[in-house]
């Protein structure tokens, strides 16, 4: 175990070196480019044993992962934005496949406008594929979540691929430092790769072939229960990662001053280190407030949210994306959990990398906590905090 | 306690190598640190900024550095270009690559003839001093954020053999040689 | 023929933004300042062949009626191509004092 200052993108880098990946394909994009040169690198001095696949889309990126994957190889790409649209038709694929595979994804916006830092859409598209979906707080989550992607996409419960979400410049290219674990260590607790079928020149096996449509309704009924079954998973998971190597994140949901708290702040991504802060600053000022961090948007923590809706009087969901027509997704799934028993508000922030501070933060929940001491009962779906420059200029649309 | 930092130069100058060491230095000691680029293109000659941000406890924020306390200048020619007192606080310091103070307002300065140093040791790469490292050891005396020793450390860690060397003289060097050179009026 | 012609752009309703943008002068602001070497035109030996002219990426190698060069030096990078491609060696590239 040895403490070294990396990037978000190196930390998955060493992640993948320590799950001895075998076969790694990607193509760049900014601002995930950095973990692929890194990993290309490692494969160039010997110091992972992996085959690194050159190729001209991700498209093609991911299939050759899938294919690599399908074949019984341990398997990784990384990508961003674009590059995730651009394989969208193959996220699909691997998850319907049932093939266990490790991605990351550097969050970034969707142009155009042409924009390369960080929001929340690109993620967020992926929410209904099959995938499971985790975003990191910090560099040192990004590593222990990689790593961790590994041991529960292969797990027999789940058998589905996972997606590791890094808010883009943020922690892929801020330097912090991350406890980056022994190899022996890893060996111990990783097991060998595990999947439900492989496809080789000598397997007698297809895959994707047409079948009737009552049995696709049961494939696709088979994908959500591993859903279901992959909560369990991702909780020992995170416990055993905890007892074994000290650090442990409270499952699908981080809750940090949650036990007395009567407003929750719902945020996921690296700006819940904004929301902390924030919680801070106005239980100084009398509030009680704790942060709700998702850390799984897939599986979606349904009973862990219900269950917190239940002991405070308010949440304010922080979405770094919109469903255009609609709410923020994060808000939607928190809603989705509720059935109308919570005061909430679902703001929409830092859209294309707009910055959002904790003070910003603040001001929002500290509306919010007013407005239900006084009415008793509030729902505001859509908030929109805009950038500062525009605050004053534009009518905020409470919907 | 939680300081902020924002280095300014010119693209290859070094000045987020220069907030990556530092980080690097600030947790060899055991404390906890951040450094981040601007996060946008860079280019060669371009005016860059860099920021850090050093800490006893794990740091949470993320957002962007808007009211520095201390503020590294590794190129003069960047006062006409920029604002480089933008957002500091009011009892901030301003650290640069000078050896006069230039910029006389209300913020301690330190200079260091950083470029001197670098050209005097021969670090010069493609006709450009490298001055980054000798202003890591100016911060470290005018700052006391972090032991001149961790900084050659840290330095040595980035870079390998002769260069690591010279890097960590200069560093040393500029530590010696800093000195304030503009009080403001109290 | 009546009903032929181009597009017909009708002003937005409402809060409208497109992510169109126009060609303006330096919109990056005056990158001449992160020069480290900048061009001089030597005009004795200058064939007017506009091969530097043509050649610069930025635009700011310009044209005089005559077809005489001459730089501007609020936009230029110094990025050295013009006085690559110049077939007689007419321009030089000189350092920036700094």
């Amino acid at each position: 175990m040895a403490v070294k200052v990396l990037t978000g993108n190196y930390a998955v880098a060493e992640a993948v070196r320590l799950a001895r990946v075998k076969v790694i394909s990607a193509y760049p994009i900014t601002p995930q480019t950095t973990i692929v040169e890194k990993l290309s690198e490692m494969v160039e001095h010997g110091i992972i044993d992996a085959k690194m696949i050159r190729v001209e889309s991700e498209h093609a990126a991911l299939a050759t992962v899938f294919g690599a994957a399908s074949a019984g190889a341990r398997a990784f790409t990384a990508t961003s934005s674009h590059g995730l649209l651009y394989m969208h038709e193959v996220v699909w694929w691997a998850a319907g496949a049932r093939i266990p595979l490790v991605m990351a994804v550097v969050t970034r916006a969707i142009g155009p406008p042409w924009n390369i830092h960080v929001d929340h859409q690109d993620i967020f598209d992926q929410r209904d594929t099959g995938w499971l979906i985790a975003i990191a707080q910090e560099n040192q989550e990004v590593l222990d979540l990689t790593l961790q992607a590994f041991k529960i996409s292969e797990d027999p419960r789940v058998y589905l691929p996972m997606m590791v979400g890094l808010d883009g410049f943020i922690l892929s290219h801020t330097m912090a430092p991350v406890d980056v674990p022994d190899q022996d260590e890893v060996d111990e607790w990783l097991p060998p790769r595990r999947q439900p079928y492989y496809i080789a020149p000598e397997t007698e096996v297809v895959m994707g072939n047409i079948v009737p449509d009552e049995d696709y309704y049961m494939l696709r009924y088979s994908m959500h229960q591993a859903m279901e079954q992959a909560k369990r998973v991702i909780e020992e998971v995170d416990r055993e990662y905890g007892e074994r190597f000290g650090r442990s994140y409270g499952g699908l949901v981080e809750c940090t001053m949650c036990t007395d708290a009567e407003y929750l702040i719902v945020i996921a991504g690296s700006w819940a280190g904004e929301a902390k802060v924030a919680a801070e600053k106005l239980r100084e000022e009398g509030y009680r407030v704790g942060v709700a961090r998702i850390r799984f948007i897939r599986p979606w923590p349904d009973e862990v949210i219900k269950e917190l809706a239940g002991r405070v009087k308010g949440m304010v969901v922080f979405d770094r994306a919109i469903s255009f027509g609609s709410r923020g997704p994060l808000f939607m799934e928190v809603a989705s959990s509720l059935y109308g028993t919570a005061n909430l508000r679902g703001v929409v922030a830092g859209l294309g990398g707009t910055d959002v501070t904790a003070e910003e933060i603040a001001g929002v929940v500290r509306d919010f906590a007013s407005r239900v001491e006084e009415y008793g009962r509030v729902y505001e779906p859509l908030y929109w905090l805009l950038p500062a420059k525009y605050r004053s200029k534009v009518v905020e649309v409470r919907a | 306690m939680l300081v902020e930092l924002r280095f300014h130069g010119r693209g290859g100058q070094g000045a987020v190598t220069a907030a990556n060491i530092l980080a690097a230095a600030a947790v060899s000691e055991g404390k906890y640190a951040q450094a981040f680029p601007y996060f946008g293109a860079e280019r060669r000659g371009a005016p860059v900024e860099a920021y850090a941000r050093v800490s006893d406890r794990p740091i949470e924020r993320h957002s962007q550095v808007r009211e520095p306390d201390i503020i590294v200048v590794l190129d003069p020619s960047i006062f006409e270009l920029v604002d480089v007192t933008r957002g500091l606080k009011p009892q901030g310091l301003i650290i640069v690559n000078s050896t006069e103070a230039p910029i006389r307002g209300k913020w301690r300065v330190w200079c260091v003839d950083a470029t001197g140093i670098a050209r005097k040791l021969g670090l010069v790469v493609s006709g450009w001093p490298v001055v980054n490292t000798s202003m890591l050891g100016a911060l470290a005396r005018a700052s006391g954020l972090v032991s001149v020793e961790s900084v050659d450390k840290s330095i040595r860690s980035y870079f390998p053999g002769k260069l690591g060397d010279l890097n960590a003289r200069a560093a040393r060097e500029a530590f010696s040689a800093a000195r304030p050179c503009w009080e403001p009026a109290s | 023929m009546a009903g032929v012609g181009g597009p017909r752009v009708e002003e937005p309703v409402g809060l409208f933004m497109a992510p169109v943008s126009k060609p303006a002068p330096g919109a990056v602001g005056r990158t001449g300042t992160w020069r480290d070497f900048r061009p001089v035109v030597d005009e004795a030996k200058c064939v007017k062949c506009l091969l530097c002219w043509l050649y610069c990426p930025e635009d700011t190698i310009l044209r005089r009626e005559d077809n005489m060069v001459y730089v501007d030096y609020e936009y230029c990078k110094g990025c050295g191509i013009c006085a690559n491609v110049c077939p007689v060696g007419a321009i030089e590239m000189v350092p920036e004092k700094r």
